[in-house]
């Protein structure tokens, strides 16, 4: 493989430097470090273990709301603040507002993974097209379930506690986000390298091979889902007190941006590896950024289409093709005799 | 929501009619669902684009309504311009897909589905709209109920159609060989049948009934760009819960379904229609589940 220090220091150096050559365009690098930790931890479940969920953006909604119920919760009464939705701004003093930002930031990540544990048991015995289409379902239906629930604001949503002090917040929350980002890096990197991950890879290749070799395939799953969420609530608090106002269909359970953007991603920069998705997710969000004004309201038309190119066509993703192409670089060695072996099998089965 | 429970208990003409209006438009998500499980069954493919070719074949409707010609002649129109849709959609697309793992056939016609409901949203905007068929309303009861004659129609179309499917499936050659193809490809391939004009013949008939069953929803319903991925979760839970190639499973779930709709909008809402899919479908799978753990021994 390419030099890793060179790759890191690069990442780092992007990260840093990025938002100070180019302030302007902060709130941009906020969101394409988001979208860094969506694709991440889409592949934990999607690449890793072969369960390619439509509904991970639940648990981004879920942090969002939670984190906000927190935050307003521990000063004021949240049904009457919801209900001004906005129009009247409340003033948090800077010791309240970081207090209740931490706090509602854990609770989130808590509650989202517990969440996780929850809806694991329901659909973890689904496979395959169920699973997808069961957690598209609990996605759609987190969205309009909030749009009724009055007490955050239903519909209308409700606006977050503005940030203290003269600026925006923009710098503070850009931090976070990256730090959330690398964070999450470091803590798969590590995980792909133990035990867990062979578990995880046992499944996606065959699920009841692993079970009858004695791996504990629900628990497994249940903890994989676990962390994606984890992640994803943290994300959804931070991205929601950055945009200080939130919504339920637009803002925290977007299905159709966000949550398919993130299965969109991580197989366009490769599934099932480590950087895959960190080159998917900065390549579709530059290109998204430049060329989205452009089009005139086909944008969403060429997201489909690139969709279904990228499905049908280019499945392996850019980190995968470069391992077809260079294998000896990451290390993977090909034994052409077993390779031979396997071509003859399929042709068999075919 | 208890008074509109209370409500319905005091006026039992009520639960008539949202029970006729439910079946009425169930039998057209029957229709929708009948095409799923055909695809399904037959090529393997789960179609997520479904509910948009439903939509697809209103706005046909739509079209024809606009320009002073019945919607029920779009009927076959529909039908037939789907059929060369899905023909052109399976030659670009979905032999592709079909003899890669799950996953690809869903997204592959997730990402259809999202090109399909937004270029329809380019062409005809966002509003709801609705194919004016012209006809009257039927007053029963002493005035109780009320059924649009547009709806009994449609009913009945739905169950022509319906006949004419399975008798083509039983007796036609094409029939025969579909079904000989979704009872083992390899073996029919063997024995002399173009397995692959079989697929595409497949998929394009199905683009043909939500054709027609997309017509005749606009006529007695409303349709909108972006209703598709509703409809496609619909046919979902319908096959879901039936199982595919059990038709008389299909028809009732999907008549079962149209009346969960109908009464569970009436009590929570209109603005819970979705959710109420959704939660039918959540429901399904949960209880699809437990079926399957009664036969299968789990790790625990």
């Amino acid at each position: 493989m390419m030099n890793k220090f060179t790759l890191y220091g690069l990442t780092l150096a992007f990260g840093i430097l990025g938002p100070i050559l180019f302030p302007a365009y902060m709130s941009q690098f906020t969101v394409l470090w988001l979208m860094v930790v969506f694709s991440l931890t889409w592949d934990i479940m999607g690449g890793q273990m072969g369960y390619n969920s439509l509904g991970n953006i639940f648990f981004f909604g879920i942090g969002m709301y939670v984190c906000a119920m927190v935050q307003v919760g521990l000063y004021y009464d949240l049904a009457a603040y919801a209900a001004h939705s906005g129009a009247v701004k409340v003033n948090f003093t800077p010791e309240q507002y970081f207090t209740g930002l931490a706090l509602g930031t854990i609770t989130a990540a808590i509650v989202a993974a517990l969440l996780a544990v929850v809806f694991g048991w329901i659909v973890f015995g689904l496979r395959g097209p169920y699973f997808a289409i069961g957690t598209l379902g609990v996605a759609i239906a987190a969205g309009e379930l909030m749009g009724a629930w009055d007490l955050v604001g239903g519909g209308g949503g409700m606006s977050l506690p503005g940030f203290p002090g003269d600026s925006d917040g923009t710098a503070f929350f850009y931090v976070l986000m990256f730090a959330l980002a690398i964070s999450t890096f470091l803590f798969l990197k590590w995980l792909y390298a133990s035990r867990f991950s062979l578990a995880i890879n046992a499944i996606r290749d065959d699920e009841e091979k692993a079970e009858g070799m004695g791996i504990q395939t629900k628990r497994y799953k249940t903890v994989a889902w676990s962390i994606s969420a984890f992640f994803l609530g943290i994300s959804g608090a931070l991205f929601g007190n950055m945009t200080g106002f939130i919504e339920p269909l637009e803002v925290a359970f977007p299905t159709v941006t966000f949550g398919i953007f993130m299965v969109l991603m991580a197989l366009l920069g490769g599934k099932g590896t480590l950087w895959g998705p960190i080159i998917g997710a900065i390549l579709f969000h530059v290109i998204k950024e430049v060329t989205w004004t452009y089009l005139l309201g086909w944008q969403w038309v060429a997201l489909g289409v690139l969709i279904v190119v990228n499905v049908v066509f280019f499945q392996q993703g850019i980190v995968g093709w470069m391992q077809d192409k260079w294998p000896e670089k990451f290390g993977i060695e090909v034994d052409t005799q077993l390779g031979a072996n396997d071509e003859q099998q399929t042709e068999a089965v075919k | 929501m208890l008074n509109n429970i209370s409500l319905l208990g005091m006026a039992p003409f009520l639960n008539v009619q949202l029970l006729l209006d439910g079946l009425l438009i169930g039998a057209l998500f029957a229709l929708a669902a009948y095409g799923l499980a055909l695809v399904w069954g037959v090529m393997n493919v789960k179609n997520l684009a479904q509910g948009d070719f439903v939509i697809m074949g209103g706005y046909i409707a739509v079209v024809f309504a606009e320009n002073g010609i019945h919607p029920i002649i779009a009927l076959p129109v529909a039908a037939i311009v789907m059929f060369a849709f899905g023909w052109l959609l399976y030659i670009s697309i979905i032999k592709r897909v079909i003899e890669r793992d799950l996953f690809t056939s869903l997204l592959a016609t997730f990402g259809i589905a999202i090109v399909l409901a937004q270029a329809l949203n380019l062409m005809f905007g966002p509003d709801v709209q609705v194919a004016e068929s012209g006809f009257e309303t039927l007053v029963l009861f002493d005035g109780n109920v009320t059924v649009s004659q547009a709806k009994l129609v449609a009913f009945g179309l739905a169950s022509v159609l319906a006949v004419g499917l399975v008798t083509f499936m039983k007796k036609s050659r094409m029939g025969q060989a579909i079904r000989a193809t979704s009872q083992d490809a390899r073996a029919a391939k063997v024995m002399g049948i173009d397995t692959e004009r079989v697929y595409a013949f497949t998929f394009s008939l199905n683009a043909a009934i939500c054709g027609a069953a997309g017509v005749l929803i606009a006529m007695v319903w409303v349709i909108q760009p972006f209703f598709g991925i509703t409809h496609s979760i619909r046919s979902f839970v319908i096959v879901t819960a039936a199982g595919f190639g059990n038709l008389p499973g299909v028809i009732m779930a999907g008549l079962g379904l149209g009346a969960m709709e109908q009464f569970s909008g009436f009590v929570l809402g209109a603005e819970f229609q979705q959710a109420t899919v959704v939660g039918v479908l959540i429901a399904v799978l949960i209880w699809r589940q437990v079926q399957q753990n009664k036969h299968r021994q789990v790790v625990e």
